[in-house]
């Protein structure tokens, strides 16, 4: 399916096309890895919808990107309990092996660093989220393992387009 | 014993799938509504039960579907809220991974209850497996006739429709919620007109929590008096409690309304770590104000919290203990509802900002000898004075916090230092 089946698909959905907004930019932006301007326009002309209606939804949702990320956004969770269960010590660990600071991005455009609000998963504290999978119980060495197996993953899938791999599960 | 109702089949490799629900009675309410009740006997039989929203506030689940006019052109809605973004709670995406029908039948027993034919479940876009199951579950329920036209060959029609949510934890708020469904920034809507009134696309609607809906089918097969009978009068019912934080056995419980903090820390939950006392307990999520070790033989249940200044929320129960700087975890709590505030009006936008930074110069040990007095101005500016209940949840949190523990907070100034550090 093209992105604008997809999205017309998503429509039929909702008495109200402004409705398919958000829908729409999280199919948009599973195809094109993130949000820059020409996409946000394409959005707006497939739904109908006046333009400044899918920039404000854009720049109000935190999973919306308008600026490129790495092909692996590792994002941890630093809410309470996962703090409780030292989700630091990672974070630490992390910006050490990657070299980059939380929010950055590795030089080979590989992995971005980020934290983020509680994932509703804190029985497994500390979790990080990669794509769309959950990483639980999460210490220095499954951690080291993580990171590994998603290189390798990467290594794999050289030639593809970055923004449309998943690490795992689909 | 306490038989497990609502996770009654979570221990099942297959619990996900239709074969799993239908072989333990699943679906059997709904084909019984349809064909022996009016959508007004649902309701009744809702009130009678006494149940009471699991989404945070309490508010009885029969009195809300009753405030839905009866005579109205136009369409009804029922509206799921799978937002779950409450710091420490993880019950709705454990249902909704593991068992997708029981919400199915919830939501359809429901829409039937208010005369509505369409829902939304509005889930967090993290949930990227809860959403696939339910999804799964969806059409599986569509190809044998729970949903669809004409239901198991009655009058009713009944389609549901995800909509993820793209990580704004006030999408939780159920009018912040519509005005985010109907593709605008999630701001909260003042209040009245009510949604039972005029809620999407100001059409009459219902927002209940995901827990709330999957207690419906139990209240139909086993009768109002055997939820009733389970915990206190005023809120009864099995009750999911998540457990997280500094505790040997974090995990979801299924237990009655009621029980005592203490038994579900100590006893279920497996209480501290080793070589480690608890220090303090948040009941019901951050918003609710932390409870101090003394304090942890009170029931869980909306009205005994309440009375001791605290709230069930969410019962997402975080464990803390006595390695932990309490300044850290004031501080930590303020700025998640800094950073979700979704800035529409001041006392929360402004005031969260003030207490973020005066919080942090004090964790810093850089605090200045006001800065206390600083932070109960702040908590008393913005308690009360917000448009919507996260600018309350904040304040109530810090003013505990401040409350309790206000010798680690007067350490941190006069020791210029963390002195867990
Ligand atoms: C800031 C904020 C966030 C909320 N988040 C949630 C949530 O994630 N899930 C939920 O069910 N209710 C949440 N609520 C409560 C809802 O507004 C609403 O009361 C609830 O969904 C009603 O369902 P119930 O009657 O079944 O409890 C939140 C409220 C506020 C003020
Ligand atoms: S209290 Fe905070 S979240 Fe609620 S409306 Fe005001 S600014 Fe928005
Ligand atoms: S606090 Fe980290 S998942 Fe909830």
């Amino acid at each position: 399916m093209t992105m604008r089946e997809k999205i017309e698909e998503a429509a039929v959905r909702y008495p109200d096309r402004r409705s398919a907004i958000m829908p729409a930019l999280l199919i948009a932006q599973k195809e094109h890895g993130h949000l820059p301007g020409p996409v946000l326009e394409e959005v707006a002309d497939i739904l109908g919808v006046e333009r400044i209606w899918v920039y404000e939804l854009a720049t109000f949702y935190t999973h919306f990107h308008t600026e490129p990320i790495g092909m692996f956004h590792l994002q941890l969770c630093d809410n309470v309990s996962c703090m409780l269960r030292r989700s630091e010590d990672l974070l630490r660990h992390m910006e050490d092996v990657l070299g980059i600071k939380k929010g950055g991005t590795t030089p080979d455009g590989l992995f971005t660093l980020s934290t983020v609000e509680c994932l509703g998963a804190c029985e497994m504290a500390p979790v990080m989220q990669v794509g769309d999978d959950y990483h639980g119980d999460l210490d220095v060495a499954r951690i080291d393992a993580l990171l590994n197996s998603l290189r390798a993953t990467a290594g794999r899938v050289v030639g593809v387009e970055p923004a449309s791999i998943r690490p795992s599960g689909e | 014993m306490f038989d497990p109702v609502l996770l009654r089949n979570i221990g099942d490799p297959d619990s996900r799938l239709l074969s799993t629900y239908e072989a333990g009675g699943g679906y059997r309410a709904l084909a019984k509504v349809l064909h022996e009740h009016s959508p007004d006997e649902v309701i009744d039989l809702v009130k009678a039960s006494n149940l009471r929203g699991r989404g945070g506030a309490g508010f009885p689940t029969g009195m809300k579907w009753s405030f839905v006019p009866k005579r109205n052109d136009k369409p009804k809605y029922l509206c799921c809220n799978a937002d779950e973004g409450e710091p420490g709670t993880f019950k709705d995406r454990i249902i909704m991974e593991r068992d997708p029908h029981q919400l199915i039948e919830g939501l359809a027993i429901s829409a039937y209850a208010i005369g509505a034919e369409t829902a939304y479940v509005y889930v967090r876009g993290e949930y990227v497996m809860a959403i696939r199951h339910l999804e799964h579950a969806i059409a599986e329920a569509h190809e044998k006739g729970y949903l669809g036209r004409k239901v198991l060959s009655s009058d009713f029609n009944f389609a549901i429709h995800i909509h993820c949510g793209a990580g704004a934890y006030i999408c939780g708020e159920e009018t912040a919620m519509l005005e985010s469904l109907e593709g605008k920034r999630a701001q909260p809507r003042l209040k009245p007109p009510f949604p039972a009134v005029a809620g999407l696309y100001a059409s009459p609607t219902v927002i209940n929590n995901v827990e709330t809906l999957v207690c419906v089918p139990h209240i139909i097969m086993r009768g109002p008096d055997w939820f009733r009978d389970i915990g206190p009068d005023k809120s009864p019912g099995p009750k999911l409690y998540c457990l997280s934080g500094q505790v040997r056995k974090p995990g979801l419980y299924e237990l009655p309304m009621g029980i005592p903090l203490r038994e579900l820390v100590e006893d279920y939950a497996g209480g501290a770590l080793p070589g480690r006392k608890i220090k303090a307990v948040i009941p019901g999520g951050v918003s609710a104000p932390l409870i101090p070790e003394r304090g942890l033989d009170v029931g869980m249940d909306f009205d005994s919290l309440a009375a001791v200044g605290s709230m069930l929320g969410s019962a997402g129960v975080i464990v803390i203990d006595d390695s932990t700087c309490m300044v850290k975890v004031a501080t930590r709590i303020i700025e998640f509802f800094h950073h979700e505030s979704c800035g529409k009006c001041t006392p929360c936008r402004e005031g969260l900002d003030w207490a973020v930074k005066v919080l942090h110069r004090v964790e810093a040990g850089q605090g200045a000898p006001d800065d206390l007095d600083q932070l109960k101005a702040l908590c008393k500016g913005i308690f009360g004075n917000t448009f919507c209940a996260l600018g309350d949840g904040a304040a109530m949190g810090l003013r505990a916090a401040l409350q309790h523990f206000e010798p680690e907070f007067v350490a941190h100034i006069e020791e210029r230092r963390c002195p867990f550090h």
